[in-house]
């Protein structure tokens, strides 16, 4: 869910873009990272763990935790914490270790 | 690949404070990698007010000290910033790595200047892998940088400075708080963040402690027990709340890679957050080209960072422009105003650290009489 009143900060959300999470359109505003986005939508498992596939979201929120890994553009292994979203940009939930091999 | 004088991996209070710095004091050829975007740190989601003995900053939020350094770094353009750079590695002849733009870089500097920040503990309980568990940092940079709340119901673990003032921050973002625990049998953070808590009607339970979350996709709700002063479970005292979301405020630990790529010599601290480099009070290590400043050599506040920052680059300076007299003199106070920031029972934990870190032979010494050769 998104702040709208706080009382020290002011959110700029001038444009609203669109990006595809498992193929479902979810709404977000430019700055946004992408799974601070899918969290305003309520979506907060972002991948699935490689061994037990136990659900994962994100602890660190800056890019130490690799937690938040998601396939983005078909590119896997995208820290979602600290990459903002883009508008058309397609987003998929993580099975395990992401495979670079087709991107080689 | 290019030679530079000084490069700067991190651009947070430490970072901006030791590039203002070294170009103040006629340093050119310098170089900030910055991993985000955005420059600051974890400044830009401070919104609380800072306070402390370095008269500079206290009274002003975090979020607009960021920009005051900004302001500053930008008048300065011969420094070369790179945002969205990213340290990849320190090799052994001193070559610094570092991807940028999808291209790899590399750099030999004369001297570096380490400060890449911290990390946040975890907590080992069951189920702590769950979505809706955040470090306390996390949920400070997705509520107050990027304004979406990460859930309705939360359990804070941790009663420091940082658990008091998220958990008020999550307040004031309309977050119900269901209660702060903290394992040990005092509150450790300042009674000013502690009474705001409490007014708003927030339990805080000291000699309490988090057994599990309970979920199965995501968090549904945390059981926490007391604990007594032995620090065992007081038996039927576990409870559950219902929460979504857990939130561990269990303390920081320094982000130290690039200091053991660079061979520096390394000893585990507890008070200042786990390994740190062994350093001189010039913020040297072991490897005489490395500096190290910020919660990378220790886990301390903003204000303690950015004199930090400051220290390193005048000794850079010193390094490699000459000992110019205003240097000799500026390293003094800086370290002086450093000692003043320790000082009394809240640096209390910080001295005991850095007694344990430095080298004992070359404490108060200057540059010029210690041991430390560089």
């Amino acid at each position: 869910m998104r702040i709208k009143n706080h009382p020290i900060l002011d959110f700029a959300r001038d444009r609203e873009i669109t990006f595809y999470y498992n193929g479902q359109e979810i709404a977000a505003y430019p700055g946004e990272t992408i799974a601070s986005a899918l969290h305003a939508a309520g979506i907060r498992k972002l991948s699935t763990s490689s061994k037990h596939h136990r659900p994962r979201g994100f602890f660190c929120a800056i890019g130490n935790c690799s937690s938040c890994f998601m396939v983005v553009d078909g590119e896997p292994n995208v820290k979602t914490c600290v990459v903002e979203v883009e508008e058309g940009m397609v987003v998929e939930e993580q099975e395990g270790r992401g495979d670079l091999s087709e991107k080689m | 690949m290019k030679k530079c004088d000084l490069a700067i991996v991190g651009g947070g209070p430490a970072g901006l404070a030791a590039a203002i710095k070294a170009h103040e004091l006629g340093l050119k050829d310098i170089y900030l990698l910055e991993r985000d975007n955005f420059l600051g740190g974890q400044l830009v989601k401070q919104t609380h007010q800072f306070f402390g003995s370095h008269k500079q900053f206290a009274g002003t939020r975090g979020i607009d000290i960021a920009e005051i350094f900004k302001e500053k770094l930008a008048k300065r353009e011969e420094i070369k910033v790179l945002k969205g750079a990213v340290a990849q590695g320190y090799y052994e002849d001193d070559v610094l790595g570092y991807s940028y733009n999808n291209s790899f870089y590399k750099l030999k500097p004369k001297r570096t200047i380490l400060a890449t920040g911290a990390s946040e503990k975890m907590l080992a309980f069951p189920n702590n892998d769950l979505p809706g568990i955040y470090g306390a940092g996390a949920v400070q940079t997705l509520m107050n940088q990027y304004g979406i709340i990460p859930g309705e119901d939360i359990l804070m673990v941790g009663a420091g400075n940082i658990g008091l003032i998220v958990a008020y921050q999550l307040l004031q973002a309309g977050v119900k708080v269901k209660a702060v625990i903290e394992a040990t049998g005092s509150i450790g953070g300042y009674a000013v963040h502690a009474s705001k808590i409490r007014r708003a009607g927030i339990p805080i339970l000291t000699n309490h402690t988090i057994r599990e979350a309970k979920g199965k996709e995501e968090v549904e709700g945390a059981v926490i027990q007391e604990l007594d002063d032995d620090w065992q479970l007081v038996a039927g005292t576990a409870r559950e709340l219902a929460v979504d979301t857990i939130c561990l405020a269990v303390g920081l630990t320094p982000k130290v890679d690039l200091a053991i790529q660079a061979g520096c010599q390394m000893a585990y601290v507890a008070e200042l957050g786990g390994d740190v480099p062994v350093r001189d009070d010039c913020l040297q290590t072991s490897n005489p080209r490395v500096y190290i400043a910020g919660d990378s050599a220790g886990i301390e506040e903003a204000t303690a960072a950015i004199l930090e920052g400051e220290l390193a680059a005048i000794n850079v300076a010193q390094d490699i422009l000459s000992d110019r007299k205003e240097l000799i003199a500026e390293d003094k106070t800086t370290r002086e105003k450093l000692k003043a920031l320790r000082k009394g029972p809240v640096g209390e934990h910080v001295r005991k650290g850095l007694n344990k870190v430095r080298r004992n032979e070359d404490a108060g010494k200057d540059r010029y009489s210690r041991s430390w050769k560089g």
